[in-house]
């Protein structure tokens, strides 16, 4: 049966559909019931365990929770990963976090590397005082919330750097790989629309001129990448500063398609995945990639066992957020501890005074009087960060030098400084 | 230069869309189904090609090869176990089957997505290309990947107008989609019809999407937004028109590729869903729309 206006019919049903699927679920906010001392320490995860990214974090969490139970707990308390997978969505971390909270009583909950998730679920962390870390999401807006609202929004610790933060070390690094060792002068700033990058292109804009990268241009894109790779080769920068994290496959698979002829160095999350290189088919060879930790870079004493650790009873290299929600379990283990209490409030004044050296660096977070409170300190003592790019398949760090394991590498289609 | 840019450009996307539009348009001019699992099969193609690069190990030849293999199976699939049953269901109402397979593509769509996102992860895939390297046309550093996605293309919609129009079983389905009474009296099985209808879907959406694959890549997030331009492609040109579909495909691919460099990428959709809506106000038929 054929109808003349096919379409007609569609929006009913799909209105029906919709009204379905969105049907919403009735909130109950119970008191949290006080832990017996002999319960086991609840930590629930809510994570994208259908990305790359996400998958990592509840598997890290529950290998630190292992190896914490194996040495008998936190005064003789086990500690229960509690795991929920978001779908990447802001509406299903909330509910995760209502229930989280209400129904499975956890004590602190690590959450999502999507800042627009964090965003959403940072309001919760007050009402529901609930003590939340996020591995993974970078926007500033997070802790700059935290400093307008403190009483409330204090227990919202930033677990990962911020946006700022990233732009600060992704500078440095070019600082030295590209301005002192390469001579380049210029610079365009290549970014996604998305929460987290807005923070981290106004230091973009703000730094790169400091270290002498003058700012040719400043684009925010979309997932069509060619006209804006012809219209940045036709500004002739030495250098592209990126970006790019939810996109990342398309830029990357682009750029190396029209073989763009100009470098690009930032931040490209995915590209710290493991899997990055079959995902792309290999277009991601050369790019340079801010990251926390990298194959095979002993950024402290623990980095590598807990990489091989992951890999054994993974079978994967963990992503940069299975580093920071390991951490995470750690030291919230460790400030329940120095707590004596899983009380939210009592929680959250031994997690502030959070002084913990981990995987990707030593842990501390910014004061309460900071206009980012509870973000990762940053710097020589904390955490310098990484400079990697990919080499023939492999992940190779080169900045800072002390850690580097390899040399700056271009594919036959980069151009250095031919552009001016 | 920007000229010959946007041409070029316009025209490797615009032959893609074609592609993937046609065999929507020729599904629902022959059985009237929308079928709204059509962004998903497209997406399991990709998967399974790049699966068969990655874990296989096989070469491009051979892991496109089994994508468009998995496209034919994946639209088999639906045909039998989605389209089929409902089709001659006794339970449903004649004049309710059409809601009833609409739901069910969507639905079965968003299984298949669900289920790529749980094995394969959300994370985008690209296929290795066929092709490498660039050439320069007209002035302009062209991947040759572009060139050879619009060749294969066109060549694929070539095979098919031969077949439509040269072959007679090609030919009962063009009857089909004309007069289905008409052809059952012919004494032409019109299931026969549907399945040969199928099969050649799946081809064309086995091939679209490994393409897609090579060019851009896709993920699990990828099926609405491929279900929904193949959609809107058909919906302008008339639904249940092939050629409409074929004209419609350039509209929009240009359409997209003119605004994506003349005005912003970032607002590169939004001109064709203008046009849309205002083809839906001045001739809701579509372009080359028959009822």
């Amino acid at each position: 049966m054929k109808r003349p206006d096919g379409r007609v019919v569609i929006t009913p049903t799909l209105l029906a559909l919709s009204a379905t699927l969105s049907a919403t679920v009735a909130l109950t906010l119970a008191t949290p019931a006080s832990a017996q001392s002999t319960d086991p320490i609840k930590i629930g995860v809510i994570a994208e365990a259908q990305a790359v990214a996400g998958a990592s974090i509840p598997q890290a969490a529950q290998l630190a929770a292992d190896e914490i139970n194996a040495k008998g707990g936190v005064n003789g308390r086990k500690i229960e990963i509690v795991s929920y997978d978001n779908h990447s969505s802001a509406a299903e971390s909330v509910r995760a976090f209502q229930r989280a909270a209400n129904e499975d009583h956890v004590n602190a909950v690590i959450a999502s590397y999507i800042s627009e998730v964090v965003l959403a679920l940072e309001p919760w962390t007050g009402r529901l005082k609930t003590v939340m870390v996020t591995p993974g999401a970078a926007s500033d807006v997070i802790t700059q919330n935290i400093a307008k609202d403190y009483d409330n929004l204090k227990y919202t610790f930033h677990g990962y750097l911020t946006s700022t933060s990233l732009a600060e070390q992704v500078c440095s690094a070019a600082q030295d790989l590209l301005v002192k060792d390469l001579h380049m002068k210029t610079a365009v700033v290549m970014s996604e629309d998305a929460a987290w990058t807005t923070p981290l292109d106004a230091e973009y804009v703000k730094c790169l001129p400091q270290i002498g990268l003058k700012v040719l241009d400043h684009i925010r894109v979309s997932p069509d990448f060619t006209p804006i790779y012809n219209k940045i080769e036709g500004e002739k920068p030495d250098v592209m500063i990126t970006g790019i994290s939810h996109v990342g496959v398309q830029p990357t698979v682009q750029w190396k398609q029209q073989e763009v002829p100009i470098p690009m160095l930032g931040i490209s999350s995915q590209a710290t995945n493991s899997s990055f290189w079959n995902d792309t088919n290999g277009a991601v060879e050369g790019v340079l990639y801010q990251g926390v930790s990298g194959p095979d870079v002993a950024v402290t004493p623990k980095t590598l066992p807990f990489v091989s650790a992951f890999k054994q009873k993974y079978g994967n290299f963990p992503s940069y957020c299975g580093y920071t929600a390991y951490d995470e379990v750690y030291y919230i283990a460790d400030a329940i501890s120095r707590a004596g209490s899983t009380d939210s409030d009592k929680l959250v004044d031994a997690m502030e005074k959070t002084d913990y050296v981990g995987t990707i660096g030593r842990v501390q977070f910014k004061g309460k009087d900071s206009p980012n409170p509870h973000a990762l300190k940053v710097g020589p003592d904390t955490i310098t960060g990484l400079m990697l790019q990919w080499q023939d398949g492999k992940q190779v760090n080169l900045w800072p030098a002390g850690v580097a394991n390899g040399k700056l590498k271009f594919p036959k289609f980069i151009k250095v400084g031919s552009a001016d | 230069m920007l000229f010959w840019q946007i041409l070029i450009d316009g025209f490797a996307i615009s032959s893609l869309y074609a592609l993937g539009a046609t065999g929507f348009a020729l599904i629902f001019g022959v059985s009237g189904v929308l079928n709204l699992s059509h962004g998903a099969l497209m997406v399991a193609a990709v998967v399974a090609a790049w699966a068969a690069g990655n874990d296989l190990h096989v070469g491009p030849y051979a892991g496109a090869a089994l994508g468009v293999v998995v496209g034919l199976a994946a639209s088999l699939l639906t045909y039998f176990l989605i389209v089929r049953p409902l089709q001659s269901s006794r339970k449903i109402r004649q004049e309710e089957k059409e809601i009833f397979i609409l739901t069910a593509t969507l639905l079965w769509g968003i299984m298949i997505q669900e289920l790529i996102a749980y094995f394969y992860t959300n994370n985008a895939k690209t296929v290795a290309p066929i092709v490498q390297g660039v050439v320069s046309l007209a002035g302009v550093r062209t991947p040759s990947n572009e060139i050879f996605t619009a060749v294969v293309c066109w060549l694929v919609i070539g095979v098919l107008w031969l077949l439509v129009n040269r072959t007679r079983a090609g030919k009962a389905v063009l009857a089909a989609s004309m007069n289905p009474r008409g052809v059952t009296l012919l004494g032409i099985e019109l299931s026969q019809v549907y399945i040969a209808v199928w099969a050649i879907y799946g081809v064309l959406v086995g091939v679209a999407g490994v393409l897609l694959g090579m060019f851009l890549g896709v993920s699990s997030y990828s099926v609405g937004p491929l279900t929904a331009s193949a959609f809107s492609i058909v919906v302008l040109g008339g639904l249940g028109s092939v050629s409409g579909a074929l004209i419609a495909a350039y509209v929009v691919g240009y359409l997209e590729t003119l605004t994506a460099y003349l005005i912003s990428p970032a607002y590169r959709t939004i001109p064709a869903l203008l046009l849309l809506v205002a083809v839906m106000y001045v001739r809701p038929r579509g372009l080359l729309g028959r009822r």
